[in-house]
């Protein structure tokens, strides 16, 4: 065990001893290190001022953005950390930087360091510079001042200007589970913090922690301390566990570690299918992609969150673990009621397991919010449908934001399973699902509109397959 | 030299680099004090029981303050209406008042000291929304009205008539730099107080007003604001007073920066309104009179409600004759946050009224609504009176509109959308042009003043204040083009520093997009000033004729003679001659007569146009922007790219206030959207995925502005309004073109889809 945290800052070897485990990567560059170009704007990771540039070489790519003000400083733990202020050499400026200069692309200014450390990690990723690509990569970034088309111009000159070394990345390195305790000089309450760096020392940290909270990310605990205050005590951070993000093909569809981010399972879901990769794409922004993972997004229980219910829809399952003890449950199952789940104490969720789907099945899925990118779902509906001589002899359809939890609409299902696909009888189900949810009215969507549009879905879903140049998505971006 | 052109922002490079230094960015001071507010968390209630023991006790707190603890006026009203105090006191009047503040070592035991307060409220009954208001005759002034002709009598004679009704919602500035202020003691109990603040003259006299003390003893500077929008207008004064008490308390340094969180439930937004009108006209579409009811909810105090509304009804126009004109104008008070100065000031709302009221003519008469609007632009005399009496004598909206909808192809565009929804598919798009003419000038005639104090040194470098602040907007960087061009310069030689009432007093906000236009003729006045001395001292060194100096290229000829520019000015200076001058403008030529609601408010117009073409998905109400074409008037343009970015960055800020941004109040009146996370203004994928803007190639203003140039900072806001006339003709088109949607703004998913069933429903046999 070790009590002290490693990482290279600007290019810089740094190491902190025993810091306050849930002091935020934003607030230790601005107030430890004076290192002020970072930004808050928002301190919840949405608008995108805090932004900077982590190098992990177990990672591909290796460097990628964040949102500084919701990651705890010990995530950074053996990685590379690049801010605004370490672009440019000698008074030259990094080509992003030149290109936003030179076109235009800061007015007050504010936002800017954000954009830029977007901007870097594309640029050394060697992203492309379509529009479509540079809506994705600044999409978790707001600008209130330039409507954003100075900046698009500023991203698609700046391999025009000559390039600038940079930094390299040092291999990470085999480490000692890192251990953390402090008491919280506001409050009195003694502080932990694990990160455990395999599985087996997982469960057993786990057992012998009960009430821990697992960090899988944190873009959800971030802001129960930056916006609620709270004072958690004892934290496993699941970020260094070795093999925790692996993705495989196996017999029974693709097992995917529950600490994979979005980011890591964007991919090989949109080989399962197009529209889940589209929904992971529309997930959060770069820098949450980066950050969340899939468990931490089924753990955390929310009615809203993405990807819940195609995962449902599709028949997925978890794979949960307690101590050696392992056991296999229904994706749907898991979620009892609002805030409680089928997960026991010290058990927590150790993979996904989302079955091919039928080639021969008509799957689509819809995301509504008010802003098309990075926004929290209003409703989210996922559809499943297999058909034998136009009759559906499978259909599984599932919503998010329609109830406490991601449930199924059974009474939809119930009226088509056995009919005929036509529209006659997608109508009757369209009926019959306003009978499966209650939904209720919030900052959203009232609850009128989540059962309209709810049901008018379930139309799309029809028509979008048997006459797409009607029911098309608004092409976006 | 001096050139007229695009160079970019002064601070870009700072920017990009993150060494542009914004209020929390300054170097902490060893005993600099945090301040966290505690807040209201009921709309209006009587304090019953407060014990902020526990917050005092809280490690790391040095005091905690409440409205007994301020020695003069508890109050940072902008208009001297008492009604804005710094702490609630006995009761509160909207949720998010602040009540104490902390002042503690450390941001973060601010914050949690602040959770400890023990408070009870009593509830009163509360008023939160303009229906509420309305039934209570809660008018915070009586309603006001403006007129032209008989209007009554026109309606009552024309040959057609309509009346509808129009919601359109408020708008959050988000600035992306949150309302800040710090305050460091000075000798005898001087504060020098930096705000991030739009109005620096204000906060110091607010300040003085609060401490009991003259106003010299307070100094407000402001290097740069993190974006402002009207945001930092009146709202700065809060955070800036509460620093100010926190260091007259102590003796320490205090800063405070808002949490978004904070901020959002803390500070005024754009005014939601709700518009009633009633319009006669011809076969043609041309009005022959109007009667409107603009209705607002200003929030709990009166703020800047007064002017904002008058804008309202001053822009109640657009760009249009409206012949016999009733403008009826009612402001309410509510039990939410004041509502405040937002880039526009009351114009969009106004403007956004007479624009429905085109759309719903033209498909009244199933005509294409820009042959309506057309009908109606103010022309030639006899159709060229505002409701106000001012002539409209720089109209060029007609060239603007004619230009812009051949150069994007209107008509054949609208007539191929024709087409795509005439499938009837679940797809449908939509287009609209609107035209835009902003009256520029505060409509508080005195505000129109502005001051400049110009140094230059001895080794020729020029060191410039001005009163404007600098927001994003670049006007420093416009103004040190104005200085350069005056004496044929380089700008590297041209300093602007921070604004600073200690160097120039007195001043305006900087807003109703006159910080160029007073500022740069302020700063132009005080070179020309030193220019001439320089000149007359050249002249008389040379023997020439004072007209026969030429200041070019850095250098200075009289005669046979000939200096660079800072040699001149080594040589003026041994000379004893001063090298230092103020320089002051008043805008000549306006007045206004708010009794009446008569006069020449405006100095000028600013012009514009804009077609959008949306396309929506009628099953879930989802829109997006599909291309915009821009043509807009900036006269003869000081930095045209700076311009453009105001009109691209104003265009994208307008549509957001139109589509995605809603603040959601729920019954208590208490505001649930007050972070990005559930407040979405748009993101890069937002923008029009083809934008082409362009300036009007043939603008220059008539008046003698600096450079013949247009004010740009908000008339580009309400091109956007051609997005949602855009989706109401997509939205339309589910109705046949027959009926006008019951759209209301902002036009989300449910708010589309809501009209689109009304129109489905009503249309069934």
């Amino acid at each position: 065990m070790r009590d002290t945290i490693s990482f290279t800052l600007n290019g810089k070897p740094v190491e902190v001893r025993n810091p306050d485990p849930t002091l935020t990567l934003l607030n230790w560059l601005r107030r430890e290190c004076v290192l002020t170009g970072t930004k808050e704007g928002c301190a919840e990771g949405d608008c995108g001022a805090c932004t900077i540039v982590v190098g992990d070489s177990s990672r591909a790519p290796h460097w990628y953005a964040i949102n500084a003000c919701i990651a705890f400083l010990p995530m950074l733990d053996g990685k590379a950390i690049i801010t605004v202020e370490g672009l440019a050499r000698n008074g030259a400026l990094h080509p992003v930087q030149k290109a936003l200069v030179e076109h235009h692309g800061s007015q007050c200014g504010f936002c800017t360091p954000g954009f830029v450390m977007s901007l870097y990690a594309h640029y050394r990723n060697n992203g492309a510079l379509d529009d479509a690509t540079l809506n994705d990569t600044l999409a978790g970034n707001l600008c209130r001042c330039t409507g954003y088309a100075p900046i698009i111009r500023a991203a698609k000159a700046m391999r025009d200007y000559p390039t600038i070394e940079e930094t390299l990345l040092a291999p990470r390195q085999e480490r000692k589970m890192l251990a953390l305790c402090m008491t919280d000089p506001l409050t009195n309450t003694i502080k932990r913090y694990f990160a455990p760096q395999n599985l087996d020392e997982m469960a057993t940290l786990y057992l012998q922690y009960p009430d821990a909270i697992i960090l899988a990310g944190g873009t959800d605990i971030g802001l129960w301390v930056t916006k609620k205050n709270a004072v958690l005590e004892t934290l496993i951070d699941i970020g260094q566990l070795n093999g925790f993000k692996e993705i495989i093909q196996r017999q029974d569809g693709l097992h995917i570690s529950a600490g994979a981010s979005y980011h890591e399972v964007h991919e090989a879901l949109f080989d399962l299918h197009p529209a889940l990769g589209e929904i992971v794409r529309r997930l959060g922004s770069t820098q949450i992609r980066n950050t969340g993972t899939i468990g931490g997004n089924i753990a955390n229980g929310s009615p809203i969150g993405d990807m819940p219910p195609p995962l449902i829809a599709l028949g997925s399952e978890l794979l949960l673990r307690k101590g050696d003890a392992t056991r296999r449950l229904a994706l749907e199952d898991f979620f009892i009621e609002y805030g409680k789940q089928d997960r026991q104490k010290g058990e927590f969720i150790e993979a996904v397991i989302v079955p091919k789907p039928d080639p021969a099945a008509r799957f689509a899925l819809y995301k509504i919010s008010k802003r098309f990118d990075q926004d929290i779902s209003a409703l989210c509906g996922a559809f499943y449908a297999r058909l034998d001589n136009n009759q559906i002899t499978n259909i599984r359809i599932a919503f998010g934001g329609m109830a406490a939890i991601p449930a199924r609409a059974k009474a939809a299902e119930a009226a088509l399973l056995g009919k005929d696909w036509n529209e006659a009888n997608i109508r009757a189900a369209m009926k019959a699902l306003g009978d499966d949810f209650t939904p209720m009215s919030d900052m959203r969507a009232s609850a009128d509109y989540r059962q309209q549009a709810a049901q008018n879905l379930l139309l799309k879903f029809y028509l979008g397959q048997d006459a797409p140049y009607l029911a098309k998505e608004v092409q976006h971006g | 030299m001096g050139n007229l052109q695009d160079i970019p922002h002064e601070s870009a490079r700072k920017h990009v680099t993150g060494e542009a230094v914004y209020i929390d960015d300054m170097p902490c001071l060893p005993d600099l004090l945090h301040l966290q507010p505690g807040l209201s968390t009921r709309a209006h209630a009587r304090l019953k029981y407060m014990n902020l023991d526990a917050v005092r006790s809280a490690p790391g707190v040095v005091c905690v303050l409440t409205a007994k603890d301020i020695p003069g006026r508890n109050d940072v009203s902008p208009t001297g209406t008492g009604d804005d105090p710094v702490f609630a006191e006995g009761k509160v009047v909207y949720a998010g008042q602040v009540i104490f503040t902390v002042a503690a070592s450390s941001l973060a035991a601010a914050r949690h000291a602040a959770t400890l307060a023990k408070i009870e409220y009593k509830d009163l009954p509360a008023i939160t929304t303009i229906t509420q208001a309305r039934a209570a005759n809660a008018d915070l002034e009586p309603e006001q009205t403006m007129s032209m002709g008989a209007a009554e009598a026109a309606l009552r004679t024309a040959s057609h008539l309509i009346e509808g009704h129009l919601k359109v919602g408020g708008q959050d500035h988000f600035y992306l730099e949150s309302q800040a202020a710090e305050c460091v003691p000075g000798e005898d109990g001087d504060l020098r107080i930096a705000s991030s603040t739009q109005h620096p003259s204000e906060v110091q006299h607010l300040i003085a007003l609060l401490l009991g003390r003259p106003s010299h003893d307070i100094q407000v500077q402001v290097r740069r604001m993190g974006g402002g929008f009207g945001g930092k207008e009146t709202q700065a004064a809060l955070i800036a007073a509460l620093t100010a008490l926190v260091t007259h308390k102590t003796g320490r340094p205090a800063r405070m920066v808002l949490d978004r969180d904070d901020d959002m439930l803390m500070t005024g937004k754009r005014h939601d309104f709700e518009i009633d009108y009633k319009a006669g006209f011809d076969d043609t579409g041309r009005l022959s009179g109007i009667s409107l009811d603009l209705a607002s909810r200003c929030g709990c105090s009166m703020d800047l409600s007064a002017a904002i509304n008058d804008r309202a009804m001053f822009h109640a126009d657009n760009a249009y004759f409206l012949n016999n004109a009733d403008i009826r104008s009612r402001r309410f008070r509510t039990n939410t946050v004041s509502n405040t100065a937002f880039r526009g000031f009351g114009g969009p709302q106004g403007m956004i009224a007479i624009e429905r009221v085109m759309d719903a003519i033209a498909l009244y008469l199933g005509k294409d609504p820009i042959m309506v609007r057309k009908a109606n632009l103010y022309n030639a005399a006899g159709r060229d009176i505002t409701p106000y009496g001012q002539r409209v004598s720089d109209n060029i909206a007609p060239e603007i509109i004619d230009e812009l909808a051949t150069s994007a192809q209107y008509t054949t565009r609208r007539k191929a959308i024709g087409e795509y929804n005439a499938n009837a598919g679940y797809m449908r798009r939509g287009i609209a042009l609107t035209p835009v003419k902003f009256g520029i000038s505060f409509t508080t005639t005195f505000l129109n003043q502005a001051g400049a104090l110009m140094h230059v040194y001895a080794d020729g470098s020029v060191h410039l204040n001005h009163g404007g602040t600098e927001m994003g907007q670049g006007l420093n960087t416009k103004i040190a083009q104005i200085v350069a061009k005056e004496f044929q310069i380089d700008q590297s030689a041209i300093k602007i520093t921070a604004t600073d009432t200690a160097k120039v007093p007195n001043t305006s906000a900087t807003a109703a997009s006159s910080g160029t236009d007073l500022n740069g003729m302020a700063a132009q006045k005080a070179a020309h000033t030193i220019k001439m001395r320089l000149a007359r001292f050249a002249a008389k060194e040379a023997g020439c004729a004072i007209g026969a100096v030429i200041f070019e290229n850095s250098h200075v000829q009289a005669g046979s003679k000939k200096w660079a520019f800072s040699e001149l000015v080594k040589a003026a200076y041994v000379a004893r001659i001063s090298l230092s001058s103020t320089g002051f403008y008043a805008t000549p030529d306006i007045h206004y007569d708010r009794a009446s609601h008569t006069g020449n408010p405006f100095y000028y117009y600013a012009y514009g146009a804009a077609i959008s073409e949306v396309e929506i998905d009628i099953l879930t109400g989802e829109s997006k922007i599909l291309r915009v074409d821009i043509l807009h008037d900036v006269g003869h343009s000081i930095n045209p790219a700076i311009d453009l970015g105001q009109i691209e960055g104003g265009f994208v800020q307008g549509a957001g206030w139109l589509t995605t941004e809603e603040l959601v109040f729920d019954d208590q009146g208490i505001l649930r959207t007050h972070a990005p996370s559930t407040y979405k203004i748009p993101a890069c994928a937002d923008r029009p995925k083809t934008f082409n803007v362009a300036l009007y190639e043939r603008g220059e203003n008539i008046k003698d502005t600096i450079h013949k140039s247009k004010a740009v900072g908000e008339p580009p806001l309400m091109l956007a309004i051609s997005v949602f006339s855009a989706i109401t003709d997509a939205v339309a088109s589910v109705g046949d073109y027959k009926t006008l949607p019951d759209l209301h703004a902002p036009a989300t998913p449910e708010a589309i889809l809501r009209a689109i069933t009304a129109l489905q429903n009503g249309a069934k046999p």
